[in-house]
C-alpha cells in the first residue's frame, strides 16, 4: 500500500496498470490528455502496449480487438471523443467483451468547452450507441475513489464480460489528492478466459460474432444480456448516504457535484437545517431502491448536477411521486461554489417550510 | 496421363466457369436441376477416342464453390 | 488414383451463401490454401468485415472476431498487439477498407502493423444490394449511380492500395485478380507472400483482389470474370505496387504456374 499525491488523470492510468491493464489505445482531447501521456510512459515500463490511434473511433475498435484476444484494455477520452466511440461500445456489449472506458466529461453539446461537466449522464447510462445494452457506469467523487473504482472497473468488466465506464470530469482529471494504491495485479495470474481468440490450437475454432440474422437467436441473445444486467443491478448497485437519518431534505448528487453539495450541506447544517446527501456511486445500475425507501420519509429531494438536468429523471423515477424532486442544474462548465448550493438548499428548505416544527417539518 | 473429376451436384450453383475454362471441354451442363434449382455442371462421358480429362485442376481452381475434386488415374 | 485437387483443410465444408460465380468464394479458398501450406491454422485469427464476407467465419476454420464495418484493421491491430506471435489477417470489401475504413487502413499501414489485409475489390457494395463503392469504375451502373458512374458527378474511383504505398510501414502491396486460372494462381502467390511478410514480422502487407460480382453487375459469371480482366484493370492495373520485402523470387511458385 503506497501513498502518493497524484493528479486524477495519472491516478486513472496508474490504477489501470495496477489492475493488470497492459493495453491502452487513446487520442488526445482536453481535459484528459494526461491519461494517454501517462500511459505512453507507464506501459513501456511494464511491457505493455500504448497506441495513440488516428481517432477515438479507431481506438475503441482496437479495444475490441485487444479484448477479443484476452487483454485487460482501457481507453479514455472526453465527451466528443466518447460520442465517436459509441458504436464500438455497443459492439463491446453485444459481443460480451470486457473493457474499461473513462470519460472525463467536458462542457457540451458539440465542441462545448473543456470545463468540468456532467452532461454525458444520459449517454453513459442510457447508452449512446444502438441496441438494448447497458454500460456499468461508475462515478468517483474523490481521487482515492477514482483509483478504487478503476480497479473495480476491470474486475466488473471481466466478471460480467461487459464494457464498464468511469465518469470523471475536467476537474477530477486535474485535481491532486493523496491516494493509496493496493498491490499490483499480475495479468498472468488473472483467471483463465476460455472464450478468447488466441488461435484454435488443440481446440475447435472460436468465433466472436455480432451479427445474428435470425430474430429468434438475436432475441435470445438480448434476453441473455438482460439477465446479465439484472444480475449487475442485483449485485453491484452502490451508493452512499450521509446525514440522511434526520434529514427533511436530501440533495441527490454524484461525482464532483456531490463534493460541492457536501460542503454546502456542512454549511446549512451549522445553521440548523436538517439536510442529507444521497450519492450514487454506480450511475448504472442506478440505486433506485434505497432512494425510494428514503422518499417514504424525506419528501423533498434537490437534485444537483453540473448539467441542465439528466440524473434528475432517474431520481423522479425512483421516488415514484412520493417526494417532490427539484433540480439545481448548472450546465456549460460553470462550477457553483458550496455557498451557491447552500443558498439553493436554504431557498428550497424554507420555501417548503421544512424549518417549522412537526414530524416532517412543513410536509 | 488420364484423370477424372467428381462434381458435387448439390453444391454446384451452375455458374458455368468450369465448363468455360476447361481446356479439353470435358465438362458440360446437366439437364436436371439440383435441389437449389441450378443446372449443375457434370463431367462429359469421354468416349475412347475423345480427349479425356488430364487432371489439370483448372476446373477446381475456377470453381467458386469447391464443388469439384480432381483425380489423376 | 491420386487426388490432386480438394478443399483445403482450413476451409470448412459448409456450402457458401455467395452468389454463383462470386469471387469471394475463390479468395476464401486461396487464403485457406495459404494457411494450410504455411501450417498456421492453429495460430491464425481472422477479422471479417461487415459486407458480403461477414459470414466468413462460417467458412474459415480459424478463430474469427467480427469487426464493425470499416474497422477490421483497427480490431486486428488490437488482437495483434496482444498476441504478437499469432497470425492476424483481415478480410475486407472495398467499401469496408476504402470508404468508411480509409483512415484505419492508412494509419495501420503507416504504423506498420504486422497484419495481413485481404482487400476484395468488386466495385460495388454487394451485401447491401449493389450501391456505388469507392472503387466503382466510371460507367458502371449501380443502384446509386444511375446511368453509370460519372466522374464529374460521383467522383473518380479511389485507388486505396496506391495511397497506402506512401505509408512507410506498408512493406508489401500487390493488386491481383480472380479472372481466370492464371490470375488466380498469381493471386494465391501474392496472398501467400503477404502472409509470409507477417510471419517474418516485416510490417503491413495488403493484397487487393479484383473480384467479380455477377449479381450486382447484372452479368453472367463468365462475362463478369471477363469484365474484371478487361474493364476493371483499366482503373485498377494489376501488379506489385510496393515490395520492400527483400524476397528475391518470392515463395516457391506452384508447379505449372504459367499455363
Amino acid at each position: 500500500m503506497t501513498k502518493k499525491l497524484m493528479r486524477g488523470s495519472h491516478v486513472l492510468g496508474e490504477a489501470a496498470v495496477l489492475a493488470g491493464c497492459r493495453y491502452y489505445f487513446g487520442y488526445p482531447i482536453t481535459p484528459q490528455n494526461e491519461v494517454p501521456e501517462y500511459m505512453s510512459r507507464r506501459l513501456l515500463e511494464v511491457g505493455g502496449t500504448f497506441i495513440q490511434a488516428e481517432s477515438e473511433l479507431a481506438s475503441i475498435n482496437m479495444v475490441i480487438g485487444a479484448a477479443m484476444a484476452g487483454g485487460r484494455v482501457m481507453t479514455s477520452s472526453s465527451s466528443p471523443g466518447i460520442s465517436l466511440k459509441q458504436e464500438g461500445i455497443s459492439y463491446l456489449a453485444g459481443q460480451e467483451l470486457p473493457a474499461v472506458i473513462a470519460n472525463m466529461i467536458r462542457g457540451g453539446p458539440g465542441l462545448g468547452n473543456i470545463a468540468p461537466s456532467q452532461s454525458d449522464y444520459f449517454q453513459a447510462t442510457r447508452g449512446g450507441g444502438h441496441g438494448d445494452y447497458r454500460c456499468i457506469v461508475l462515478a468517483p467523487a474523490s481521487i482515492q475513489e477514482l483509483a478504487d473504482m478503476t480497479l473495480q472497473a476491470f474486475d466488473l468488466a471481466d466478471k460480467y464480460r461487459n464494457p464498464v465506464m468511469i465518469l470523471g470530469d475536467g476537474m477530477m482529471g486535474q485535481m491532486m489528492e493523496p491516494v493509496t494504491f493496493p498491490e499490483p495485479v499480475d495479468p498472468a495470474k488473472l483467471p483463465e478466459k476460455d472464450w478468447v481468440l488466441d488461435g484454435a490450437k488443440d481446440r475447435p475454432q472460436r468465433i466472436i460474432l455480432s451479427m445474428l440474422l435470425d430474430p429468434k437467436i438475436l432475441e435470445a441473445h438480448n434476453y441473455k444480456l438482460v439477465r446479465k444486467y439484472d444480475a449487475v443491478r442485483e449485485n453491484e448497485t452502490a451508493w452512499e448516504m450521509t446525514d440522511c437519518d434526520d434529514a427533511r431534505l436530501v440533495v441527490a448528487a454524484y461525482g464532483t457535484a456531490a463534493r460541492i453539495a457536501g460542503g454546502a450541506i456542512r454549511r446549512v447544517r451549522q445553521r440548523g437545517l436538517k439536510v442529507g446527501l444521497f450519492r450514487p456511486k454506480t450511475l448504472w445500475p442506478f440505486p433506485a431502491k434505497p432512494l425510494e425507501e428514503l422518499s417514504h420519509r424525506v419528501r423533498h429531494i434537490l437534485t444537483f448536477e453540473l448539467c441542465a438536468g439528466q440524473m434528475v429523471e432517474d431520481v423522479q423515477l425512483a421516488v415514484k411521486g412520493q417526494a417532490e424532486v427539484k433540480l439545481y442544474g448548472r450546465p456549460g462548465g460553470v462550477i457553483p461554489t458550496p455557498e451557491d448550493v447552500a443558498h439553493q438548499i436554504s431557498h428550497y428548505y424554507y420555501g417548503a417550510h421544512l424549518d417549522e416544527e412537526g414530524p416532517g417539518g412543513g410536509a | 496421363m488420364k484423370g477424372h473429376i467428381s462434381i458435387d451436384r448439390e453444391r454446384c450453383k451452375g455458374c458455368g466457369l468450369c465448363v468455360h475454362f476447361c481446356p479439353r471441354q470435358v465438362i458440360t451442363v446437366s439437364k436436371d436441376l439440383n435441389q437449389k434449382g441450378y443446372y449443375p455442371a457434370e463431367p462429359v462421358e469421354a468416349g475412347e477416342d475423345a480427349k479425356g480429362c488430364n487432371a489439370c485442376t483448372i476446373c477446381g481452381i475456377v470453381c467458386p464453390d469447391v464443388a469439384i475434386e480432381v483425380y489423376r488415374d | 488414383m491420386k487426388q490432386v485437387f480438394a478443399r483445403p483443410k482450413s476451409l470448412k465444408p459448409a456450402a457458401t451463401h455467395y452468389c454463383p460465380g462470386c469471387g469471394h468464394s475463390i479468395i476464401h479458398r486461396l487464403v485457406a490454401e495459404v494457411i494450410d501450406e504455411l501450417g498456421i491454422q492453429e495460430r491464425t485469427i481472422g477479422v471479417p468485415p461487415a459486407g458480403c464476407a461477414v459470414l466468413a467465419y462460417n467458412y474459415f476454420d480459424v478463430d474469427m472476431g467480427e469487426a464493425p464495418h470499416g474497422r477490421a484493421v483497427a480490431v486486428a491491430t488490437g488482437i495483434k498487439r496482444v498476441l504478437p506471435d499469432r497470425v492476424v489477417f483481415t478480410y475486407q470489401g472495398d467499401g469496408d477498407i476504402a470508404a468508411i475504413g480509409t483512415a484505419e487502413s492508412i494509419h495501420a499501414a503507416n504504423r506498420g502493423e504486422k497484419i495481413t489485409a485481404i482487400f476484395v475489390n468488386n466495385a460495388v457494395y454487394g451485401m447491401t444490394g449493389g450501391q456505388m463503392a469507392p472503387t466503382t469504375v466510371p460507367g458502371l451502373v449501380t443502384t446509386t449511380t444511375p446511368g453509370g458512374r460519372q466522374v464529374n458527378r460521383d467522383g473518380a474511383p479511389l485507388d486505396l492500395t496506391q495511397m497506402l504505398a506512401v505509408a512507410k510501414g506498408a512493406v508489401y502491396l500487390e493488386r491481383v485478380a480472380v479472372s481466370d486460372p492464371k490470375h488466380i494462381r498469381q493471386a494465391k502467390k501474392a496472398i501467400k507472400k503477404a502472409f509470409q511478410v507477417q510471419l517474418d514480422g516485416l510490417g503491413f502487407a495488403l493484397v487487393e483482389v479484383l473480384s467479380a460480382c455477377p449479381t450486382n453487375w447484372k452479368m453472367d459469371s463468365i462475362t463478369a470474370w471477363q469484365w474484371v480482366k478487361d474493364s476493371m484493370t483499366k482503373d485498377f492495373p494489376l501488379g506489385v505496387i510496393k515490395d520492400e520485402t527483400g524476397y528475391d523470387a518470392g515463395p516457391e511458385t506452384e508447379a505449372g504456374d504459367d499455363r
